[in-house]
């Protein structure tokens, strides 16, 4: 000790022993700190990266052009009006050389091909992350003092949704996110509010439970909330993990609170035949019906193969009652009238056929464990505080019970969480994408106590949820209007008169979109009165025939009666109309020779147009656009015409190309094509 | 002075025991029960999904033996360039000598090469080389507008919800994975022939023109697409991520 203690007196007697000393050895250290700063500047990170960079560059046949390009010094882009910073372009210098295609290390290479300009958007706009640091780590990692993380890859799409609310043609997993949020009922519990004002809308149609006993046993609801997805592989039902008690319990208070649907209206559906009827009839009514376009049914190979509109149908003999069933085929709306249905005009003959085809499609194995006894009191009222607490009224009406409000939390700003503010489970990294796709993957894993059920999303779902969720970020709510881009209003259109009740009644709207409402699965009808004559769409309503015979999915027959046909033709022909053109500015035959030869010319060379089309069925094969062997008689000869000239402006979105084509040849084309009658196509060749 | 010297030996000596204490012990690794001495794909390989996705479907690989019967327990490890992700990384084939992994891609759009490896009795490895696709914003653009304005003609494989039309028409259409013939056209000739149809490049008019019904940009993103999907690959077209 006493050594040390004279070193240290002695080296102070060296530096500090004279004024002169002392102050020089002072300035010395002034100096030193002063150039501290300095010297951090000139070795800090990205002084380093454009020093690599241009000895990068040096080497390449395009020195010059990307050495005029480099611009020494820290870069920046400054967007005020979005609150943006970046100075990323520091060090990540060849974003915009495109001729640094072949460089793939980082932070050189060239950025991807993106709609939009980076010098207009910045980075963190898109990427997250420190825009305004200069040092690697704080700029991309969450570090003590930053919140902000850069965003992974996997769930960029995410930072598109924060200002397009529509679906955008390069965002795919965007797009499935936000639908599954709404098919899989996920904002009946979690409100999610847009910018616009208004809430997410859940598109899972939940039945409601206020009649469940008309429709289906005891046995099978303790079974289905059980396990949903070991009676239906698609179901969106998500399983709840209940006790058997438990199920008991809920079970009973359904059936319990379940009362008749006004009316007799079992009785309705028929009663049963004696004799069993040819099952292969059944089958093949099902087909004929088109059921499949909307009802899945698993087969043995265990694909899932129909239509996810209604339910799937693979073990529906289970579930439904007999009579309840007949009722349902002979009219849906009266069970539930705000059904996907459409109301088939179903002979009885026909009901029976159907039911019992369907009545046989059943898993033996289903309720063949479930034996309840009589429920008691004490039982339902411990069912009906189950499904309060549950919060089962969220997604399904049960009379007595209202829909809770606020029910979960709230997601509207789930995206920009602060990490603070998150309880992540052990081992977890924690960054927010992992914890919002821990909670979709395993709810319960957060905790015992916690109601969110167990969903059965495959990895690619919960990456698409994930990335909807993460678009709901505290700049999707702050936005200046002019810089979003909003999705267009929700239709709630509806057609008026006793037309509209028809329309209402066949469902049209399951398949068609009319005025911005309604399904894709089928034409659009908006237009459909300029489009169509009117014989030709009575006709098709009466007995629907094959337009498109590549389809799998189309057009029922719904048996309707001649007085609804005339109601629904006079409608469509009257209101359906485009403002475009007059429906009647050309004739419908009656076209000079001359023309009709140059229009088959035109079809078959010029446009090539069987290509996609037929119109003579022994040489042409094109099978893309519908039949044209009766287009003189389907269409009017104005609406092809100008469909011709271009497709997209009468109905957006078609894939018939744009031609540009000159009005003398629309016009030849469309005198070929009136010339191909139902029955006058022998006359055309005369 | 050496004691200040002793205090910070001993306290660097326990800072790197405790760095050496982090590291996973060995041995809990796999430990292979089989061993076969081919290694096949199954099922899984060139998909095509977007950049830093899973994959649709799992890459599924099996394990052989000498007479082509299927190995129970050997071990496979997958490998790639280290943006990719496997789940699991490794495993043991199941009982019908197979073993699945989900894929997730890396950030960049590309074609991806991974390996599957396996060892024989002999403690020689054996590689299988396996390639996905991985679309980015421009090649997904491209995809999509691909299946609906394309596909139809120049995919000949039908599905029921997609009836191909490539049997029906009297000159076939090139399909979009065969290099030979589309790598040889440049980006002018592709965009010439997309814009203003087959007659353009004196080919036949069966195929359209779409110069009106698509925008530059897309026409753009269809071309990025369809250099990406050739096979053989096109040369000029983005990097190939490879393990190093």
């Amino acid at each position: 000790m006493q050594s040390s203690r004279n070193t240290l007196s002695s080296l102070w007697q060296t530096l500090f022993g004279d004024p002169i000393r002392a102050f020089g050895v002072v300035s010395l250290l002034l100096l030193i700190s002063l150039a501290i700063a300095p010297a951090k500047n000139h070795f800090s990170d990205w002084r380093h990266y454009q020093k690599q960079y241009l000895t990068l560059i040096r080497s390449r046949g395009e020195a010059i052009a990307l050495q005029r390009h480099f611009k020494d010094g820290i870069q920046q882009i400054w967007l005020p009006e979005l609150g943006v910073v970046d100075r990323c372009t520091t060090c990540h210098v060849g974003l915009k050389e495109a001729s640094l295609v072949d460089v793939s290390t980082q932070p050189f290479r060239r950025h991807p091909a993106i709609p939009h300009p980076i010098d207009q958007f910045g980075c963190v706009m898109c990427h997250r992350g420190q825009g305004a640091a200069t040092i690697v780590e704080e700029a991309h990692s969450s570090t003590l003092a930053w919140e902000q993380p850069i965003l992974p890859a996997r769930y960029v799409e995410s930072s598109c949704g924060q200002c397009h609310r529509a679906p955008l043609t390069g965002t795919p997993q965007l797009n499935l996110g936000r639908h599954l949020l709404a098919r899989y009922g996920c904002v009946n519990c979690h409100t999610v509010k847009l910018p616009d004002g208004g809430s997410m809308r859940a598109t899972d149609d939940a039945p409601s439970l206020s009649h469940v006993a008309d429709k289906t046993t005891r046995e099978w609801i303790y079974a289905w909330l059980k396990d949903p997805q070991a009676y239906a592989v698609s179901a969106t039902m998500p399983n709840f993990k209940l006790s058997d008690p438990d199920a008991r319990d809920i079970s009973a208070f359904l059936i319990a609170n379940s009362t008749p649907v006004p009316g007799d209206t079992l009785s309705a559906g028929g009663t049963a035949q004696k004799t069993p009827p040819d099952p292969t009839a059944g089958a093949s009514l099902y087909g004929e019906s088109f059921c499949a376009s909307c009802h899945a049914v698993q087969n043995a190979a265990g694909n899932i193969v129909g239509g996810d509109i209604g339910p799937e149908l693979t073990r529906i003999g289970n579930k439904v009652k007999p009579e309840w069933l007949r009722a349902w085929l002979r009219n849906p709306r009266i069970y539930d009238r705000e059904t996907a249905m459409p109301h088939y005009r179903f002979t009885d003959q026909q009901i029976s056929l159907l039911s019992v085809f369907l009545q046989n499609k059943a898993d033996s194995d289903l309720l063949a464990n479930v034996h309840l006894d009589a429920p008691t009191p004490e039982q339902i009222a411990h069912g009906k505080t189950l499904v309060t607490e549950y919060g089962c009224a969220s997604c399904h009406e049960i009379s007595g019970i209202k829909k809770p409000e606020n029910f979960a939390p709230e997601l509207t700003h789930i995206g920009s969480k602060p990490i603070t503010q998150l309880i992540f489970l052990p081992g977890m990294s924690h960054v927010l994408p992992d914890y919002i796709s821990a909670k979709i993957r395993q709810p319960r894993s957060f905790g015992l106590a916690l109601k969110m059920p167990q969903y059965s999303f495959t990895p690619a779902q919960v990456d698409a949820l994930t990335t909807a969720l993460l678009s709901l970020t505290d700049r999707t709510q702050s936005l200046p209007p002019p810089l979003t881009v909003p999705a267009p209003p929700p239709s709630n259109y509806r057609a008026a008169g006793k037309a509209g009740r028809l329309i209402d009644d066949l469902a049209c709207f399951s398949c068609h979109t009319i005025n911005g409402r309604g399904g894709d699965m089928a034409p659009d009808l908006t237009w459909e009165g300029s489009s169509v004559q009117r014989q030709w769409l009575k006709d098709f309503l009466k007995n629907p025939n094959t337009l498109r015979p590549a389809l799998i999915r189309r057009m029922p027959k719904f048996n309707l009666s001649d007085s609804d046909i005339t109601e629904l033709t006079d409608y469509i022909m009257t209101v359906y109309q485009s403002p475009a053109f007059d429906r009647d500015s050309m004739p419908p035959s009656g076209y000079p020779p001359a023309q009709v030869e140059q229009g088959k010319q035109l079809f078959y060379s010029k446009y090539a147009c069987q290509s996609c089309h037929i119109v003579d069925t022994k040489t042409d094969k094109g099978y893309i656009g519908p039949t044209l062997t009766q287009v003189g008689s389907r269409l009017n000869a104005a609406w092809i015409c100008h469909w011709l000239k271009n497709p997209q402006a009468l109905r957006p979105g078609t894939i018939e190309p744009n031609r540009n084509m000159s009005d003398e040849d629309a016009r030849a084309l469309t005198a070929f094509m009136m010339t191909q009658k139902s029955s006058g196509r022998q006359g055309a060749k005369k | 002075m050496s004691r200040l010297l002793l205090a910070l030996f001993a306290v660097s000596v326990i800072l790197a025991n405790a760095g050496c204490a982090r590291k996973p012990a060995p041995g809990t690794a796999l430990k292979a029960t089989g061993f076969g001495s081919a290694l096949v794909e199954s099922s899984g390989s060139k998909q095509i999904g977007a950049t830093g996705t899973v994959l649709s479907q799992p890459l599924v690989v099996q394990v052989n033996d000498d007479q082509g019967n299927a190995v129970t327990g050997a071990l496979v490890e997958f490998s790639g360039p280290a943006s990719v992700r496997f789940d699991p990384s490794a495993g043991l084939t199941d009982s019908s000598g197979q073993l699945s992994t989900n894929v997730t891609l890396g950030s960049m759009a590309g074609r991806y090469r991974l390996t599957a490896s396996t060892l024989t009795k002999a403690q020689k490895k054996i590689d299988l080389k396996i390639e996905e696709i991985a679309l980015g914003y421009q090649q997904q653009v491209g995809y999509q507008l691909g299946e609906k304005f394309c596909a139809r003609c120049h995919n000949p494989e039908s599905t029921p919800e997609r009836v191909s039309n490539f049997d029906n028409l009297e000159v076939k259409p090139h399909p979009f994975t065969e290099g030979d013939t589309l790598n040889k056209m440049s980006d002018a000739d592709l965009t010439a022939i997309i814009s203003h149809g087959g007659p353009a490049l004196n080919k036949s008019a069966l195929m359209p023109p779409y110069g009106y019904t698509l925008s530059k940009t897309e026409i753009q993103a269809l071309i990025s697409y369809i250099r990406l999907v050739s096979d053989p690959p096109y040369q000029a077209s983005g990097t190939v991520y490879a393990q190093k």
